[in-house]
């Protein structure tokens, strides 16, 4: 009996066995396998939550603004000195002698000159503009005191945020012992502070990082998008209906189908030249106007909404079409009453996203000329002007580190722009769903 | 010329109204054949301008690029290794010399797409390959369209990313380990439009792997294959050809993406394989040639539609082969 165990241990083992031995390796590898995906998932993710989460702590900060309290005496003997309160002798008095003035009075102990510039530097060289504003608004302001917030300089911002650091030695700051001085004695004074930044969201574009804003971009930005959905909308909805209800299946068919397709994959910049050579040159319309700028994008979204209108339209079925040509509809009757309302939650949720593609677009842009420095915010599509992303492309070229968190500032704006454009399409998506 | 407009605004959004309020309010419904006659030829116009669009493209690439190569040999343009698009204004001056080689900016860009592609292919797949085969129902349903948010991101957001955070990063962890990292990197750039692309593979790859018909995967495990077993030696083979295709159209948005590289790739043309130095790319090239002041006729200017017409070349062929590729191997199975 035992002779015969043994030599059943010895001999060939059965299939069973081999697969036993196996097995455990076997086990580790598919352990392994799976690890790999789940760390390719993480690795993904990863990514998706550094991104957000660097641009949030670079750009919150922007949404406050350092300003400084100060008691400014609108002198007449300065504004308006002959006293006429003409439009033209308002708007060229020199409403930087009030500020000095205001500062010194601050400031007794402050004597020389070059000390002086440096104090009147804490102020942003763009508050004369918010004196002048206010004057020519209301002319009996001349002759009173008023204590007024004006926009700190963008070096005393950065300093109040933290990001020039007061641990640096002097020399290597671009603020100097003295100003920080005088910069605690106004937080003393409780005339410094950080205030919701309305300028951001109102003003243009300026040299002046504090006095820059997104007003200019979002107006062009809208300008932009609102002719690209003009000329998209239609023609795209159009071009489906006809390659979905009406084209015959031939080969002509098929090359214009190919062409959509490939048209998708066009890198966005030949989109910008193309632009450039024909918009541009050949037909002379206007250099970084909207209205250029929403041709190229409209030609850019084009393939991606025939693509989801086609298959909104696919996914009407085919019953309610027979029915509709049953009842003695034609076909165009049978599309335009039954199909296409039908099909239009589809269509507008593929049209939102095509607009959401278009909105974050700067490459094309480029190439027509949206970058230029606009100060103004556009009245039209025809005025210069430039876009969102556009002007997150040029703030992050510029030198001065305030700009650094207005740019992430601008982007946080652009991503939630984007993320209600695509909420948006995911609400009508769900709420008209039909599952026929 | 503002204010027009705002009045074809208005009435353009009012027709489809009035349209479809006399359309649900008509008793008449008989069809009128003219009306129809026109409305399909509007259709039909419709569905032509993206051939327009094309051709148009095509054409003004085209056109420029002749006088590009009127006036440079499209021999030095191929095969030049020299790019210094710097052309002197008058003739006694110096240091422009205006050579237009191509293949540093060829090499760029291949080098930046060849880092993205290895940041991309792997987790892209894998990531794929988790969600349709491993993952639960919940953890897809909120994984996938996470994923994808990585796909809508503005360019120029992934641009500022990677110039004013991956890039300081990515030199202070050189000076650390000993390594001279420049500060617009081919790595920092490649890197960041790797993670840009991640869904362009893991997207497509999903839906193909998914379309892999179940009885496939039951046979194998029926044999006692594991489940990576399976995926491996039956799903990918038999996904293979969709895989391909998605990897093909990410390398081609890879060649084809600007912003990133402008932003933080550079602008010297070196011919170079090192990731640790700064590369430019054709489409780099593009944007500094086009930007700012141009006079129309220069070489300079026009080189810019040489390059465009290459980037879409070699855009256009990448998309021809992935769809050759699906065209070609699909298995049907039904």
């Amino acid at each position: 009996m035992t002779d015969t165990i043994d030599t059943s241990l010895s001999i060939p083992k059965n299939t069973s066995e081999i697969v036993h031995q196996g097995l455990k390796k076997r086990y580790a590898a598919e352990k392994r396998f799976r690890r790999y995906g789940v760390v390719a998932v993480c690795v993904a993710l990863l990514g998706l939550v550094v991104l957000f989460s660097s641009i949030l702590t670079k750009g919150y900060t922007a949404f406050y603004q350092t300003n400084i309290q100060l008691d400014i005496t609108f002198d007449e003997s300065v504004i308006d000195p002959k006293g006429t309160r003409k439009t033209k002798d308002l708007s060229s008095a020199d409403y930087a002698a009030l500020l000095k003035k205001a500062m010194r009075t601050q400031f007794p102990e402050v004597k020389t000159r070059r000390d002086k510039k440096k104090l009147y530097n804490l102020v942003s060289s763009t508050a004369v503009f918010a004196l002048r504003a206010k004057t020519m608004a209301d002319p009996s302001i001349i002759g009173q005191t008023h204590s007024l917030w004006l926009t700190a300089s963008d070096d005393v911002d950065m300093l109040i945020k933290g990001h020039i650091p007061r641990e640096l030695p002097e020399n290597e700051r671009r603020i100097s012992n003295k100003e920080i001085s005088w910069v605690d004695q106004l937080i003393e004074a409780g005339s410094l502070e950080k205030q919701f930044n309305r300028q951001f969201f109102s003003a243009g574009d300026s040299r002046e990082p504090e006095a820059a804003g997104i007003k200019g971009a979002i107006i062009g930005s809208f300008y932009t998008l609102l002719v690209t959905l003009l000329l998209t909308f239609p023609t795209s909805v159009a071009a489906a209906i006809y390659l979905e209800e009406f084209a015959p299946k031939n080969r002509w068919t098929a090359m214009i189908e190919v062409n959509i397709n490939n048209l998708a994959a066009v890198p966005s910049i030949v989109f910008g030249l193309l632009g450039l050579a024909i918009f541009l040159n050949v037909m002379h319309l206007p250099r970084s106007a909207p209205i250029v700028g929403g041709l190229v994008l409209a030609l850019m979204t084009l393939p991606t909404i025939i693509i989801a209108s086609r298959a909104a339209l696919k996914s009407v079925p085919p019953s309610i079409r027979a029915a509709a040509l049953g009842l003695g509809a034609t076909r165009m009757q049978t599309v335009f009453h039954h199909v296409l309302p039908l099909a239009m939650p589809g269509i507008m949720t593929g049209t939102i996203i095509g607009m959401a593609q278009a909105l974050g677009e700067t490459a094309p842009l480029l190439m027509i000329g949206m970058v230029a420095f606009i100060v103004d915010v556009p009245g039209g599509p025809t005025d210069p002007s430039t876009v969102l992303p556009v002007q997150i492309f040029l703030w992050a070229d510029a030198p001065e580190r305030a700009f650094v968190e207005r740019t992430s500032a601008a982007i946080l704006v652009l991503l939630g722009f984007l993320v209600s454009m695509n909420a948006l399409a995911i609400f009508l998506r769900k709420k008209f769903e039909r599952h026929w | 010329m503002n204010t027009i407009f705002i009045i074809l605004a208005l009435v353009a959004f009012s027709i489809p109204a009035i349209v479809s309020y006399r359309w649900r309010h008509s008793i008449r419904l008989v069809a009128n054949p003219k009306v129809e006659l026109f409305v399909r030829v509007l259709l039909i116009l419709s569905s032509l301008i993206a051939v327009i669009t094309t051709v148009g493209i095509v054409l003004s690439l085209l056109f420029e690029s002749i006088r590009f190569f009127n006036l440079v040999s499209p021999l030095e343009f191929l095969t030049s290794t020299v790019w210094s698009p710097q052309t002197a204004l008058r003739g006694d001056q110096v240091g422009g010399s205006g050579v237009f080689g191509s293949l540093p900016l060829l090499a760029g860009t291949m080098l930046i797409s060849a880092i993205a592609m290895t940041v991309a292919v792997p987790v892209g797949l894998f990531a794929a390959i988790y969600l349709a085969e491993y993952a639960t129902p919940r953890f897809r349903n909120w994984a996938k369209p996470a994923l994808e948010i990585l796909a809508g991101v503005p360019t120029v957001v992934y641009g500022f990313f990677a110039a004013l955070t991956v890039a300081p990063i990515l030199r202070e962890t050189g000076t650390v380990l000993g390594l001279d990292i420049a500060s617009e990197s081919a790595l920092a750039a490649g890197s960041v439009m790797g993670i840009m692309i991640i869904p362009f593979v893991s997207s497509l790859s999903d839906d193909v792997i998914r379309a892999v018909p179940r009885s496939l995967r039951d046979a194998s495990l029926g044999l006692g294959a594991t489940q990576s077993e399976t995926i491996r030696q039956v799903v990918l083979p038999a996904a293979l050809p969709g895989i391909v295709s998605a990897v093909l159209l990410a390398a081609s948005r890879a060649i084809g993406e600007t912003m990133i590289v402008v932003m933080a790739a550079g602008l010297a043309a070196k011919l170079t394989a090192n990731p640790l130095e700064a590369v430019t790319t054709v489409t780099v090239q593009i944007v500094t040639l086009l930007v700012g002041d141009q006079e129309f006729d220069s070489a300079k200017t026009l080189a810019a539609f040489a390059l465009g017409l290459l980037l879409f070349c070699v855009t256009l062929t990448l998309n021809f082969i992935a769809f050759k590729v699906v065209q070609r191997y699909r298995e049907q199975y039904d």
